[in-house]
């Protein structure tokens, strides 16, 4: 009954959680993409942005402003919601745990980066395997290449921003030297066809099991 | 390889690791040691975690190695550095008021955070009437603790770091440098006294006013998480002081009620009475 009502989730078969990593340039991408999540989005939505040591205060709220899910820093131990936007928090790695709970760590930086978009992807990959709907977006360095490279190598969904229409190419670039992701789109294109995968599918929704 | 069959692996040797050399990592976090067990097999050139376990178990020399893959922490002296301010402002005054003065920083790894509590103590007047308990479960990082050298090239980020914690007087008061290393001044260390100890299986060895744990709950699972931080409130005496990283939180755990929050804001709490 509840699953046939208006307000039911969007379940999308493939995945149950999306993660996002991003550097130089990917601010104003991550904005579009979060603006094209329904409000029914029923996956965790879990993302790395490489900021400076420190980094302007606000960017949960500022990401909040045009986004219809809630918009926070993510915590230690904290379960992961469906619906929720998680930003990992400056100066820690964020993982996911098999349980689906966060946890963080102080341990050595990776390409340079901590948060690292790697042990984000990696650690998503060993908890969700291939139900996992992974993203790459502009940045200057290779962090993330490998990470998003074995989420394709279990079968998860991959996005990588094209490199020509990105501020800064050596992200998306390094991961396009690695493997052919599911996608390679311009952030046009995401904003224009991530909607599908993410849209409510009604002939679905009698079975949300 | 397949992560559940890593996973299954990662869990019989934390579990030989414990039967054979006593050190239990049972309940860390599962991602950041399988990550550094990742980091030990490529150094230690061992094909699956099973092989690295068959090493440990028959190879003497090899788990000292590994050891030191899963326990050391980098850190700096006064790292955080608003952490440090925030106590100076807030926490020290209440301090000053205890006529003797017990400190517990637990997972002190190689010693900078001890270090860092006994100069800030040292610039307040407080040093003299304080015993600091320096713990780890890491013999090798407490034998450098003891020793209390660090690497020149590592000053540069210590005195920064220092100057913004709100230091009152010149970092080389407190170290004596040579050629390659600065080396902490013996009126420190006198104060402080380094012990293995382990927050997973060891209990309680003082009351202490104060408890410093940064960044090393993260590491753990619930379960053990609850179990450190009973230990913390049970050795604290009523109103004592808890300190934890920047962005650790006790909102998901059991012990919470036991403590309240400072609205300094870093992570200081207070036992609650």
């Amino acid at each position: 009954m509840a699953a046939r009502s208006t307000t039911a989730s969007t379940s999308d078969a493939r995945f149950d959680a999306v993660v996002v990593g991003g550097s130089a340039g990917a601010l104003e991408v991550l904005r579009q993409i979060l603006r094209t999540m329904p409000a029914t989005t029923a996956v965790p939505v879990v993302v790395v942005l490489h900021l400076p040591p420190r980094p302007p205060e606000g960017l949960p709220e500022l990401l909040a402003r045009d986004c219809l899910l809630a918009v926070q820093q993510a915590e230690d131990k904290e379960p992961l919601q469906p619906g929720v936007v998680y930003l990992a928090p400056p100066g820690y790695h964020l993982l996911i745990e098999s349980h689906r709970a966060f946890a963080l760590s102080v341990d050595d930086p990776v390409h340079f980066s901590r948060p690292s978009i790697d042990v984000l992807f990696q650690s998503a990959r060993d908890t969700y395997g291939g139900r996992l709907l992974a993203m790459l977006l502009s940045g200057a360095s290779a962090d993330g290449a490998a990470g998003l490279h074995e989420v394709a190598a279990v079968g998860g969904i991959t996005i990588v921003q094209s490199p020509a229409a990105s501020e800064a190419a050596a992200m998306p670039s390094a991961a396009l030297a690695l493997f052919k992701p599911t996608y390679v789109w311009t952030p046009a294109e995401m904003t224009k066809e991530l909607p599908s995968l993410f849209a409510v599918r009604s002939s679905m929704l009698g079975s949300p099991a | 390889m397949r992560p559940e069959v890593t996973d299954l692996e990662i869990r019989l040797l934390l579990e030989a690791i414990y039967e054979r050399f006593h050190y239990d990592f049972r309940q860390y976090a599962i991602a950041s040691i399988r990550r550094r067990l990742i980091q030990a097999l490529t150094a230690m050139h061992c094909e699956s975690i099973s092989a690295l376990q068959a090493r440990i178990l028959h190879d003497e020399r090899a788990f000292p190695r590994l050891l030191a893959y899963l326990t050391i922490q980098v850190t700096d002296l006064f790292r955080d550095p608003e952490f440090f301010l925030a106590l100076r402002q807030h926490v020290v005054p209440i301090l000053a008021t205890y006529p003797s003065l017990k400190l517990w920083i637990a997972g002190c790894s190689t010693g900078e955070e001890a270090y860092s509590f006994a100069i800030l103590l040292a610039e307040e007047g407080l040093l003299d009437r304080t015993l600091i308990y320096a713990t780890d479960i890491n013999d090798d990082s407490l034998r450098k603790a003891q020793t209390g050298v660090y690497a020149l090239d590592r000053l540069r980020q210590f005195i920064l770091n220092y100057r913004a914690a709100g230091g009152t007087g010149s970092l080389s008061d407190y170290y004596h440098a040579d050629q390659d290393n600065a080396v902490m001044a013996p009126e420190l260390r006198r104060r402080i006294t380094f012990a293995d100890h382990s927050l997973a299986t060891d209990s309680i060895f003082s009351e202490v006013q104060l408890v410093s744990c940064r960044n090393v709950l993260i590491y753990f699972d619930r379960e053990l998480q609850d179990r450190a931080l009973g230990l913390f409130a049970d050795a604290l005496c009523p109103r004592g002081f808890l300190c934890l990283g920047t962005k650790e939180s006790i909102r998901f755990s059991a012990q919470a009620p036991r403590f309240n929050p400072m609205s300094v804001g870093p992570k200081i709490f207070r036992r609650v009475d």
